[in-house]
């Protein structure tokens, strides 16, 4: 049996049940990782000396009948912009290269509470700005399904270890898109929970109104498993939600009948790929046979969510990353001659060029006599999209898109033209803006063999919605059990 | 309205980054095409728009002003470039 194409749900039981042990585990990802890693550079450090020490001390622990965590033994990896204690944690920046987080994010204590085996970190692009995992100071990542092309981004090193199966759980972020793209790009399940569902505690800052953690995997099971092990209020995330969190595994499992789908105009547009918009409507039939109406919808203000982003992250990620500044951690230039040189230069030959470029647009949105033709305009709208969701919820139950315009680019494509890079996120940023939930689902491959997937948005805490829904297409459909076989 | 290489080299100052000659050059025309691209949100009548901070939260969350141990102190100041006893170490900060 060949352990690295379990799923996590699968893992977990036979553990439980000492058909398998953690060290057993974590020695076939720790291998398959080693002999496929340098071919995608999805980690950029693997822990394996603590890994197969922690499975250890499961496996002890276990044989002396002691109770084991809902993913005891199962491999997760995790986006190097969240902080595990005595690991680096980069954000892929040259700022960070050598900082070593000095506490644990929320979610990790939870997973490490649960009983998961934290492998490794993964690539991104620089403190997740970007859909191509390109704006890495250490390297892209490739699509393990053709090594010629992205993961997406910017949590593709996730993504793309997943698809591989170097784990069978990631940890993403997703601030405009940054789970859900990949995964639709790498043929994987990527969720982004609503605004506040889950800890931003130790989640390096990006744009604190948009960013949320959200888990990557096989299978809408698996993401059931790892959501409900990381959400919850947390007392050092004050936008955490106190909501209490549903039981998602059991959830998944309530039956569509009666479903009402709405299927948004806007998104099914002429710059849409062919292959997509077939491949979505085959799932839209499957929904059909299961029971769920689909009706159509609009969303007229769509069409300026790039616009409204584009304001709104840079302008929160110019604050955030005020605090690389040389003086406490990070990077800190030696060609200074006086303090202010010393902040002005440690940044400039810390932060990548599209680090700059946004910070440069950030300070740009806020900087008097701009703020209220940019920032304020851009929040007014922002309102405006929220509320047409609203609206929109008072229709339908959820929400069905395709998750991003075309299938994974070639490297290089796009990386010299940041507003096409930009547009590439026209369907996933609306979500971060409203704060709902969303999720990608693999739902077919094109004639080149590139993953396809669909979007589902759903109502805010309705993340049980959007899990039933992919175990039902999962449950009639195979694509999201194909293995790539890397090159 | 375009954005001059003036622009960017205030904006720059006030971001604290030091930019060559090279990347002020390639953003003022990169971000010339962005703004260009935003000014679409002009069309919009966004006079009874409101600003919330919080998609579906309007209360502000308050915690007791209480002390906790933390035992980070050499772990946080082990990150630091330049160290001094327990201090961070900057160059001069005034004259």
């Amino acid at each position: 049996m060949d352990v690295t194409t379990l799923s996590a749900a699968e893992i977990a039981r036979k553990i439980k049940k000492k058909d398998l042990s953690a060290s057993e585990v974590a020695k076939s990802f720790l291998q398959k990782t080693k002999s496929t890693n340098p071919k995608l550079n999805a980690y950029l450090c693997v822990r394996e000396e603590i890994v197969l020490r922690s499975a250890k001390e499961l496996d002890d622990r276990i044989a002396k009948g002691e109770s084991a965590g809902d993913l005891a033994g199962v491999p997760i990896a995790i986006k190097d912009n969240i902080c595990v204690q005595k690991t680096k944690t980069t954000c892929s920046s040259k700022i960070l290269e050598n900082f070593v987080a000095p506490y644990d994010a929320t979610v990790i204590r939870k997973l490490k509470q649960a009983g998961a085996l934290l492998i490794g970190k993964t690539n991104l692009d620089e403190f997740a700005m970007g859909s191509s995992t390109e704006n890495s100071a250490f390297g892209v990542t490739k699509n393990p399904w053709d090594t010629s092309r992205v993961p997406g981004g910017s949590s593709g090193g996730s993504a793309s270890a997943v698809a591989a199966r170097l784990a069978p759980l990631a940890l993403g972020s997703d601030t405009g898109g940054s789970i859900r793209q990949p995964a639709s790009f790498c043929g994987i399940v990527g969720l982004k929970p609503t605004y506040g569902r889950v800890s931003r505690f130790g989640l390096v800052a990006f744009a604190s109104s948009l960013d949320q953690i959200g888990p990557f995997s096989i299978n809408a099971e698996d993401s059931a498993l790892l959501l409900k092990v990381i959400s919850g209020k947390d007392p050092l995330d004050s936008t955490s939600s106190d909501r209490p969190v549903p039981d998602y595994p059991v959830e998944l499992k309530k039956p569509l009948s009666g479903l009402k789908i709405g299927l948004p105009k806007e998104y099914f547009v002429k710059e849409l790929d062919e292959t997509i918009n077939d491949k979505i409507r085959d799932a839209v039939r499957i929904y059909e046979k299961l029971g769920a109406q689909v009706k159509d919808i609009s969303l007229p203000h769509t069409a300026y969510a790039v616009a409204v982003y584009y304001i709104l992250a840079p302008s929160e990620a110019s604050a955030n990353l005020a605090r690389y500044d040389g003086v406490r951690y990070g990077h800190r230039s030696r060609e200074a001659a006086n303090l202010i040189e010393m902040y002005e230069k440690s940044r400039d030959e810390g932060f990548g060029p599209e680090v700059k470029r946004r910070i440069m647009l950030g300070t740009y949105s806020l900087s008097s006599g701009y703020y209220d033709a940019y920032y304020s305009k851009a929040q007014k709208v922002r309102t405006i999209i929220r509320e047409e969701f609203n609206q929109a919820f008072k229709e339908v139950d959820a929400i069905l898109t395709p998750t991003v315009p075309t299938p994974a680019f070639k490297i290089g494509e796009k990386s010299s033209d940041p507003l096409q890079m930009y547009l590439s996120d026209i369907f996933t940023i609306s979500c971060n803006l409203a704060g709902i939930p969303g999720i990608s689902v693999p739902c077919g491959f094109t004639k080149e063999s590139l993953p396809v997937g669909f979007q589902i948005l759903g109502k805010p805490f309705d993340e049980s919605t959007l899990l039933s829904m992919t175990y039902h297409y999962q449950s009639q459909t195979s694509w999201h059990e194909r293995i790539p076989s890397v090159k | 309205m375009a954005l001059t290489r003036k622009d960017v080299e205030h904006v720059a100052k006030l971001a604290r980054l030091a930019l060559t000659d090279q990347e002020k050059e390639n953003f003022t025309g990169q971000l010339d095409n962005i703004l260009g691209y935003i000014e679409k949100l002009k069309e919009l009548d966004t006079k009874d728009s409101r600003i919330n901070a919080h998609p579906f939260s309007n209360k502000t969350v308050w915690r007791e002003d209480e002390a906790r141990r933390s035992d980070l102190k050499e772990a946080i100041l082990a990150n630091s470039p330049e160290r001094e006893e327990d201090f961070f170490k900057v160059k001069k900060v005034m004259d």
